[in-house]
């Protein structure tokens, strides 16, 4: 217990929350692409919107590495076994929403970020620059 | 001409028949090509065709449809096949075989030369207008003869003379048949079987006269000939078709001196070897063990056992069995064994005959009453594949053999495929065992096309399907390949009974679908099965725009941008030309709209223009252009009608008997925007030279002088496949209807992603079946169908300009919804004038 919330601050102390975009933006049970700047540089994310799920939004990237080319957000999404996943439009590889591995190659894994709303507002946590 | 080939042997087959054909693919799959030069050489024009199949000639059918294969396969496989050339000798001592043009070494030598129609020796059977059956060339010239007759005489009442007699009355002549024998079908069946099956063919409008001998043929007075019988009654008609048996056509062998049966035939060993070991002979010229096969299944097996030899193979040829099922005029026969019980002494028999239903059936059994000797059907041939198996695997019969041949009132004892051994025969063309069938499913087979692809089961008659279908389905459950139909985990269902309730409950969203009908253990949010494929189901049913809120989530990246995504992450546009019409300020939009957008431009294989290379921001500005310009979206990237492809037809062409244009547009902008199991390609072709390819679509059109003969179930892509005739000489009325129930159908009852033929290929009864439902609507669903398509064209808007007048669904075709920065990792090169990904 203690040592979650240890790492939690950490982590919170690391990132800075950012707005993205606002909720009309989104697609109900589908995905939107974004621009976001990390520390790396800038970044494409893929937004999932789920309106009543247990988790409503997700970003991943929106990358696809077998296709390599950016189109994770014109997946499908869907569940497998419980978990939220999304479809590569490409290939048909299947992302878990939750951390991005990817259910046919476990050994390759999207990126994720933590994303919230904040009242209308698409917010999402970015490592501090 | 005399080549020489340093290290390959030269071998020569002599005739181009089916036998001759299976043969050259028997040696082309053991690889026969690497030790020989093979030459083929055929006497006829045409490459080797089907004949068993002949008489659909005359039901539109043409030289290329019954084709065994494909016009560059000889080529393909480095095999000369010379067609048009007959041989006129064989040099045995220089081993050469000599033709009109030359002389060909041989190292070895096949005769495939299959038989000719045997003419009785009665005066007048040179006369015109008497003919024989055998090739297409004889169909031509028996359709040639018909147009200036009314009546028509075949002489000879077995298997051949019936199919002749069928297609005399296909060409609508009054069709009568006499035969020497007491009863028609003398071998395959007894004076019963043959009383009924004289009943069954004269209620069919078919004269038939039995123990008739004809003395001569002379002049006629009403009709072209007068037919003089040996009690000098006479029979009037106009042409005259010869189906009194074969002869096998062994002059070549005769004449250099190979060892002839008796009666005919070259005597050939198990081998397949003649009297000279480098001459072998395969089909109906091969006398083995003092028997002529007069059956294309036997030859194959001889095809087969010749081609072992020639490979040092271990393949013996070792007899066949003649029992045969067949389809005469419209009557089932069917014959197994000793049908007569006149071969094994001490036979005990068992019959039923029901004279209203007019069906005869017949066992031979041994006389302790154990094991099937032989047995005979009129009427009705379903009981054929269970008899079968208790003959050819010598199964032990039940308790009581009669239960085997009685109605089915309490159920018949249908011999299970767990009851066969690994031996059984299932497929007799291609020599298919229960044991091939169950390897091939070990090997990964897991539907029964894939096994039928994998050992090509039930692709020669076709007779064996409904047993495949059994042992395949069996063999599957039986390792547990739980053959779980449910579509995905969020359905218990199949796609066929989705849609049946979507279509009885009237559910109009996937969300409703699901909560009502979806499996309880997933978190409903449905994936990439299910969600296209309700999708589909939907928009068949109700034909709502794609793009709407509720249905966009389901839709397949391509379906929910209306353009096909490229391989990176660019679109490609296409949209619709229908029938390939297209005006040239079309042409030049087109083109403006490319330049401007810098779009690499290809013309299709449907007849429109695809332009690739759209970053999908820029998709709604094209298509504004687009439809300003006139044009409709092209559903290149849905499951739906894509294009109708045509010819010019009798617009502009010679050839052209009719306007194969008009109708293109009317079925493209009838089926536009119809959503199905998988794309749907349409062709139609101005007359038989075919030139829109209509018979490797899976609707495909073909002009008549009379309207329209309508195809189904082609395919073009990985696995092609020729459509077949559905109906000939329609009105355009008929056909549009046809086409409605077909499609519908199809849609009603197909798998999900399940091409046309596919489906055909799966679809329980084949195309008989397929008929019943569509032309005699034997379901009594023909207009509920016809109502179901027209309320999905009543529906059809074009998807992209309902997009374009929706703020909404424009905002989906941002690329980032954050920024207008283009995506950095679409990059381009030059080539040929044009872009193209880097």
């Amino acid at each position: 217990m203690s040592t979650a919330t240890v790492l939690k601050t950490e982590t919170e102390a690391d990132v800075s929350w950012q707005t993205l975009c606002i909720k009309s933006d989104l697609v109900a049970f589908s995905g939107v692409a974004a621009w976001i700047e990390t520390a790396e540089g800038p970044a494409q994310v893929a937004l999932f919107y789920l309106p009543g799920h247990e988790t409503e939004l997700y970003a991943v990237d929106h990358h696809d590495p077998f296709a390599n080319a950016n189109v994770i957000a014109r997946g499908i999404v869907g569940d497998l076994k419980g978990q939220p996943v999304v479809a590569s439009p490409i290939y048909k590889q299947h992302f878990r929403l939750k951390d991005g591995v990817c259910l046919e190659d476990e050994s390759v894994q999207l990126r994720t970020w933590p994303v919230r709303f904040e009242g209308d507002q698409v917010m999402i946590a970015i490592e501090a620059l | 001409m005399n080549i020489s080939h340093s290290d390959k042997q030269q071998l020569i087959v002599i005739g181009n028949g089916m036998v001759g054909h299976h043969l050259v693919e028997q040696l082309v799959e053991r690889g026969a090509t690497e030790a020989y030069r093979i030459i083929v050489f055929g006497e006829e024009r045409h490459l080797a065709y089907d004949r068993v199949h002949l008489s659909e000639y005359f039901a539109g059918r043409d030289a290329e449809s019954l084709a065994l294969c494909a016009s560059d396969y000889y080529a393909e496989h480095g095999i000369e096949l010379r067609l048009s050339e007959a041989v006129t000798g064989i040099d045995r001592d220089n081993g050469e075989v000599v033709t009109d043009k030359g002389r060909y070494a041989y190292d070895r030598l096949v005769l495939a030369t299959g038989s000719y129609p045997f003419v009785p020796p009665i005066p007048g059977n040179d006369r015109p207008n008497c003919l024989v059956y055998r090739t297409l060339e004889d169909l031509d010239a028996i359709r040639a003869a018909a147009e200036k007759a009314t009546t028509g005489v075949v002489v000879g009442g077995g298997l051949l003379g019936l199919e002749a007699a069928n297609a005399l009355r296909g060409l609508n002549l009054d069709t009568a048949v006499v035969e020497f024998a007491p009863r028609l079908m003398p071998m395959q069946v007894d004076s019963e079987g043959g009383e009924l099956l004289r009943e069954k063919i004269e209620s069919l409008g078919v004269q038939v006269l039995t123990e008739r001998a004809t003395q001569r043929i002379e002049d006629g007075g009403a009709s072209f000939h007068r037919m003089v019988f040996q009690d000098d009654k006479v029979l009037e008609t106009d042409l005259i078709v010869f189906s009194a048996g074969i002869r096998p056509r062994d002059e070549l062998a005769r004449e250099c001196g190979l060892e002839m049966g008796e009666r005919g035939g070259v005597v050939i060993d198990d081998h397949c070897l003649t009297s000279d070991p480098a001459i072998l002979a395969v089909g109906e010229v091969a006398l083995w063990n003092n028997s002529i096969f007069g059956l294309v299944g036997p030859g194959y097996q001889m095809a087969k056992a010749a081609a072992y030899t020639l490979t040092q193979g271990e393949l013996t040829f070792r007899g066949a069995d003649m029992s045969t099922k067949l389809k005469l005029l419209g009557v089932d026969v069917g014959s197994i064994g000793d049908a007569h019980g006149d071969r094994s002494p001490g036979a005990r028999m068992f019959r039923y005959l029901d004279q209203i239903k007019q069906e005869y059936r017949k066992l031979v059994v041994s006389s302790d009453g154990k094991k099937l000797l032989g047995a005979m059907l009129v009427g009705d041939n379903s009981y054929y594949d269970t008899l079968m198996q208790y003959y050819s695997n010598g199964l032990e019969l039940p308790e009581d053999p009669a239960s085997l041949i009685l109605p089915s009132t309490e159920g018949a004892p249908a011999l299970g495929a767990d009851a066969l051994p690994e031996t059984a025969t299932i497929c007799s063309c291609h020599n298919v065992t229960k044991g091939d069938v169950c390897a091939s499913i070990d090997a990964g087979c897991t539907d029964l096309g894939a096994v039928k692809l994998e050992t090509k089961a039930s692709t020669g008659c076709g007779g064996c399907a409904a047993l495949l279908k059994s042992v395949v389905d069996h063999e599957l459950e039986s390792r547990g390949v739980e053959v779980d139909k449910s579509i995905c985990e969020h359905f218990a269902y199949t796609r066929q009974e989705l849609y049946g309730i979507v279509r009885v409950e009237g559910i109009k969203t996937f969300s409703e679908l699901i909560e009502k009908h979806g499996s309880s253990q997933t978190q409903g949010l449905g994936c990439d099965i299910c969600k296209p494929a309700v999708a589909s189901i939907l928009a068949s049913c109700f034909n709502e725009p794609i793009t709407d809120a509720s249905h966009i989530p389901l839709q397949d990246t391509n379906d929910t941008f209306m353009a096909n995504m490229q391989k990176n992450g660019t679109y490609s546009v296409v949209p619709r030309v229908p029938g390939g019409e297209i005006t040239p300020d079309k042409l030049i939009a087109l083109g403006e709209v490319a330049k401007k957008y810098q779009l690499y431009t290809k013309i299709t294989g449907g007849q429109r223009v695809d332009l690739f290379g759209a970053q999908l921001h820029d998709l709604p500005d094209i298509w504004q252009e687009l439809i300003d310009a006139g044009f409709e979206t092209g559903h290149a990237y849905g499951k739906a009608t894509r294009t109708v492809k045509s010819c010019v037809g009798s617009t502009w062409c010679r050839y052209g008997v009719q306007d194969s244009v008009g109708m293109a547009l009317h079925i493209e902008n009838r089926y536009k925007g119809l959503r199905s199991p998988h794309k749907l390609k349409f062709a139609v072709s101005g007359c038989t030279r075919e030139c829109a390819e209509a018979q490797s679509k899976d609707v495909g059109v073909i002009a008549t002088e009379n309207g329209w003969n309508l195809y189904v179930c082609g395919n073009g892509g990985m696995r092609p496949r020729h459509a077949e005739l559905f109906a000939t000489d329609l009105d355009d009325e008929t056909l549009i209807k046809y086409i409605d129930r077909f499609l519908m159908f199809y849609i009603r009852t197909a798998d999900r992603l399940q091409r046309t033929s596919v489906w055909r290929e799966n679809l329980d009864g084949g195309l008989d079946y397929l008929k019943d439902v569509i032309i005699h609507d034997s379901l009594g669903i023909g207009e509920e169908l016809e109502s179901q398509m027209q309320e999905v064209v009543d529906r059809y808007e074009c998807e992209w300009a309902n997009a374009l007048k929706d703020p909404a669904k424009l905002k989906r075709f941002r690329s980032y919804v954050n920024d207008d920065r283009p995506d950095p990792n679409i990059i381009v090169t030059e080539e040929r004038g044009q872009l193209r990904p880097a």
